[in-house]
């Protein structure tokens, strides 16, 4: 589902003398549908920046990046927006939301992007918000005002709101006690037997051990000149 | 059929600009401008004060006369059309919202006259069902109905904005032009009209070209995006990108300008 071959990337900073930092080479991997694929390598190493190609976030340099049928390393912004919309999820640590919209809105979102009628979509996020323990009284604020670990269970249900094929979570039970973090643990099993490609960053090592199959060390695809 | 679907249906871009320049004597208005817009889609222009961002758009809405290069719009020759026909499309299919309400409202005109209007320019001629239809538009950008009867000058700027939107959107256009539409507004009532104008580009399936300086508004609103500077297109591609992970020197370093929050 998720295959990269011969990836590269450099930083090139215009404004600071124009330096050119490269920050990986030669990386290569695969995600089969139903495979839960681990990042592992110390801070600095390029996870994020794997992912953030991976999603069309980041350019890359070189190389492919095939997510289903299509190559995101050359894909058409329109091709990216499409695969992103029916394909290829994200869960980030960030919530980035427009202000003042309510919090059940922000979860149907996607599937109000995918043409899901209103009603339908609000149900689903309304199931989703309960099972993440994320009080009804709640659910027509904004998610900017709520906790930490709050935004980041909204932001969880919004990921989890269609059922994509491949799926890129960075960090997704940071900053979660222990009850939410054992929903969201399950909540990726669940995605992995419907078939979903998963490809993570978790720093939390019994989390990694329980729901990667196999881990990949991004230190392998630090460019020689700069290791 | 929902807009999703008609938009997977098609299979040509709606706008397809290809070397737009514009010049005022030897200095360059906009110059090579190269897009294609997709239904539904919405495309953001960012850059400096004088860019040629917003000499771009009014050339796009056929407000100023470019010189060089092709317009086509759903395959119609835009440049080549004659006056009738151009204002024609100016009325059906395409909206202008600007900046300033007042250059977009009938300020002597209630709120119910501004929509109504609108729909009596494209041939609707019963009373009825034109103040239906306004009612249904002032409910729909969140104008409550009581005040149908009111002028645009008792509204404060965030509802005249509003009422600017649905004066626009009233007779079903597919393009919609946006010069700085969250531009004089307070931030509070700008993130209301960024989740009104978000709604209603996915469920009409709109398209969009907006001209704003904020890479907040850009950020949350388009799909994609163009930096401009003196005139040229210095790199377009996907919004997340380009903020992300810019290119050019001069996108770097307008994105690593922007104070924080």
């Amino acid at each position: 589902m998720i295959r990269i071959e011969n990836l590269s990337k450099s930083f090139t900073l215009h404004n600071q003398g124009g330096a050119v930092i490269p920050v990986m080479a030669d990386a290569a991997l695969e995600v089969a549908p139903g495979e839960c694929v681990g990042l592992v390598g110390q801070s600095g190493a390029g996870k994020s920046t794997l992912m953030r190609m991976v999603y069309g976030n980041y350019l890359a340099a070189g190389g492919s990046i095939r997510v289903g049928a299509l190559d995101v390393a050359r894909a058409a912004p329109r091709e990216i927006i499409a695969l992103r919309r029916d394909t290829l999820g994200y869960v980030s640590q960030f919530l980035r939301v427009v202000p003042r919209v309510s919090t059940l809105d922000v979860v149907a979102e996607p599937l109000l992007a995918l043409g899901r009628p209103a009603g339908a979509a609000r149900a689903r996020a309304a199931g989703l918000l309960s099972r993440r323990n994320i009080p009804e009284r709640l659910w027509q604020l904004s998610p900017t005002t709520f906790s930490g670990g709050e935004q980041q269970r909204v932001n969880i249900a919004r990921g989890f709101a269609h059922d994509y094929p491949a799926l890129l979570l960075d960090e997704p039970t940071a900053s979660l006690d222990a009850t939410n973090r054992e929903v969201v643990l399950s909540l990726i099993e669940e995605a992995r037997a419907r078939g979903a490609a998963i490809l993570g960053i978790f720093h939390d090592e019994a989390a990694r051990a329980r729901v990667c199959d196999r881990l990949v060390d991004v230190t392998g695809f630090t460019p020689r000149a700069a290791a | 059929m929902t807009a999703m679907d008609r938009i997977a249906a098609v299979t040509r871009p709606l706008l397809q600009v290809d070397g737009l320049t514009k010049r005022y004597g030897a200095r360059i208005g906009c110059a090579d401008v190269t897009f294609d817009l997709w239904p539904g889609e919405v495309l953001g222009i960012v850059g400096e004060s004088g860019s040629g961002k917003s000499t771009l758009l009014s050339c796009l809405a056929g407000h100023q006369r470019a010189d060089l290069g092709r317009i086509l719009y759903d395959g119609r020759d835009v440049l080549a059309m004659g006056e009738t026909e151009r204002r024609g499309l100016g009325r059906t299919d395409w909206a202008f919202v600007h900046q300033n309400p007042r250059d977009g409202l009938r300020m002597g005109v209630t709120a119910g006259g501004n929509v109504g209007e609108r729909l009596m320019a494209v041939g609707a001629r019963h009373y009825g069902q034109i103040r239906d239809k306004a009612t249904d538009w002032l409910d729909r950008v969140e104008i409550a109905a009581d005040r149908i009867d009111d002028r645009p000058s008792a509204f404060s700027g965030g509802m005249q904005q509003r009422l600017q939107i649905a004066r626009n959107l009233v007779s079903s256009p597919r393009l919609v032009f946006m010069d700085e539409p969250t531009g004089g507004l307070d931030v509070s009532v700008q993130a209301r009209l960024l989740d009104l104008l978000r709604g209603l580009v996915r469920d009409l399936g709109l398209s969009v070209v907006i001209v704003t300086h904020d890479l907040a508004v850009v950020r949350l609103l388009a799909h994609r995006l163009m930096v401009m500077k003196s005139g040229r297109v210095v790199e377009q591609g996907l919004t997340d990108q380009v903020l992300d992970d810019p290119q050019h020197a001069y996108t770097q370093l307008l994105v690593s300008s922007v104070l924080q929050v």
